[in-house]
């Protein structure tokens, strides 16, 4: 029990230590350049502990149960899984992660309400929740497409930054034909997906991967994933838009 | 009595729509645990004790961010936007220049950097960043690094809002610089340099960052949330990849005999 205490101390330190940069920079600008009250103050004090106290819980969490778990599964795919089943657990990694991802709940919701807004969708909590939910799925499909290229080219040496020019010029390219509305929210699902969950698991599957070869460096061939799942969000959201 | 029951469904709502998030990555790692690798869960109790504790902790988080995170956003772009804050003095009738709002892009800098400076995972990077360049690569020049480069697409990404400007320009110039630095940076920065755009954008800056773009375009007068709301995570995914590389050119530049040799 004071081993628990102590370990949750340690982890509201490091979630305050998060919050702290935000806090202090809002809190110089209310007292010296504003100077004007912030409204409804207790409820966002509250919310504030709300957001110290899910954060600490939730990477306990991870840390105690998600992490372990999905990295001795990544290692015990990349040495010796076929294949097939190496590339399933790579799409379904990615996927998962992604749709557990706090970050892009909460912009997936911001970007409903946007749109209910400006009467892309109706404006009932419904058609809110499905665009939302489209969106998340959407994107979530893409990181898991993104994880099974990284892998596919961890196995097979391509090279990161010819792969990362095509990923690009694609995305220049459809840029031109996306409704403008949905651009900015498909270059922001990029940034957003790889976050808190995503990138501990798939990252532990690319060092896994590259270290279990022959021939290859976990730091060159390890790292890039995530690169990867930063640009196929930005193609699928917009083909998202496209269709929708 | 009432205020409590609806404090009950503001929590438990969050709560099972959560469930339905975590639901799919737990369904993963179980279910190939158990039917590919096929071997029981280690230390079974405390992996769903820790499945628990992300539930409450996801839930409690969404609703902070409800109550706290997006209000700060917006009210923060709200008060730096309004007209009687930014001309003492000037009619409102006519929209103001870009340069009335430099408090705005101040604010977005300062929110980037400090955030930045302070993140744990970037740290981690940095260190191996000085592992692989043979410690031509400091740890605290690739944090600043990273932190200017975050703080600068913030508050330019600020700037392009209230101007009003498409984001793919600035977006699709952003990648021709990123193409052409690759091409000259040291070969084993680039993946790391790559990464470090993603990783920078925490779980807590990404709330605040969105509500402060949408916030923004809601406040300038002639902007569309919709078409000009978004595009700051992107730009403060982007801007980083461009100072990293930029940094390790630099120190590379600086050091060419001993780069590649450890010292």
């Amino acid at each position: 029990m004071k081993d628990l205490l102590s370990e949750l101390g340690r982890q509201i330190q490091s979630s305050a230590r998060d919050l702290a940069p935000i806090l202090l920079v809002v809190l110089f600008f209310q007292l010296v350049v504003l100077r004007q009250p912030l409204p409804d103050l207790a409820q966002k004090g509250a919310g504030l502990v709300m957001v110290l106290l899910g954060l600490t819980f939730f990477i306990k969490g991870l840390e105690q149960g998600l992490f372990p778990l999905g990295e001795s599964l990544a290692d015990a795919f990349a040495r010796k899984g076929s294949l097939f089943w190496l590339l399933a657990f790579a799409f379904a990694l990615g996927f998962g992660t992604t749709i557990a991802e706090p970050a892009l709940v909460a912009v997936a919701a911001e970007a409903a309400t946007v749109a209910a807004r400006a009467n892309a969708i109706a404006q009932t909590p419904e058609a809110m929740a499905g665009y939302a939910l489209g969106l998340r799925l959407t994107v979530g499909l893409a990181v898991g497409v993104a994880v099974v290229i990284g892998v596919l080219r961890i196995l097979k040496g391509w090279r990161i930054d010819v792969i990362l020019i095509i990923s690009y010029s694609l995305v220049v390219v459809m840029t031109l034909f996306a409704p403008r509305e949905i651009i900015g929210i498909a270059y922001d699902s990029g940034g957003v997906t790889t976050s808190t969950i995503t990138v501990p698991l798939v990252t532990a599957l690319g060092v896994g991967l590259a270290s279990s070869l022959k021939g290859r460096n976990p730091m060159l061939d390890g790292f890039g994933l995530i690169a990867f799942a930063s640009v196929t969000p930005i193609i699928f959201v917009m083909a998202f838009g496209m269709l929708n | 009595m009432e205020a409590f029951i609806q404090l009950l469904v503001q929590i438990l709502r969050p709560l099972a729509l959560t469930i339905r998030d975590v639901l799919p990555i737990a369904a993963v790692v179980v279910g190939f645990q158990l039917f590919v690798i096929r071997k029981p869960i280690p230390n079974l109790r405390k992996v769903a004790i820790g499945f628990v504790y992300v539930v409450v902790g996801l839930s409690l988080f969404m609703v902070g961010l409800d109550w706290a995170l997006f209000p700060l956003g917006r009210t923060m772009a709200e008060q730096l936007t309004d007209p009687a804050f930014l001309a003492v003095g000037a009619t409102t009738e006519e929209p103001l220049p870009w340069t009335s709002y430099y408090w705005v892009y101040c604010f977005a800098f300062l929110i980037g950097f400090s955030t930045t400076i302070a993140e744990p995972s970037l740290l981690a990077v940095a260190l191996k960043a000085h592992d692989v360049s043979g410690g031509s690569i400091g740890i605290w020049g690739l944090r600043v690094a990273v932190a200017l480069g975050v703080a600068v697409g913030i508050a330019l990404g600020s700037y392009r809002i209230v101007a009003g400007h498409p984001i793919h320009y600035y977006i699709i110039a952003g990648y021709v610089v990123v193409i052409v630095q690759t091409r000259f940076a040291p070969k084993m920065i680039v993946p790391l340099a790559y990464d470090s755009g993603g990783v920078t954008t925490s779980t807590v800056t990404v709330p605040l960052v969105a509500a402060l773009g949408l916030g923004l375009s809601e406040a300038v007068p002639g902007r569309d949330p919709l078409i000009d709301g978004f595009g700051l995570i992107a730009f403060a995914s982007l801007f980083p990849i461009m100072s990293v590389l930029g940094y390790a050119q630099l120190a590379a530049s600086r050091k060419p005999q001993t780069s590649g040799r450890s010292q």
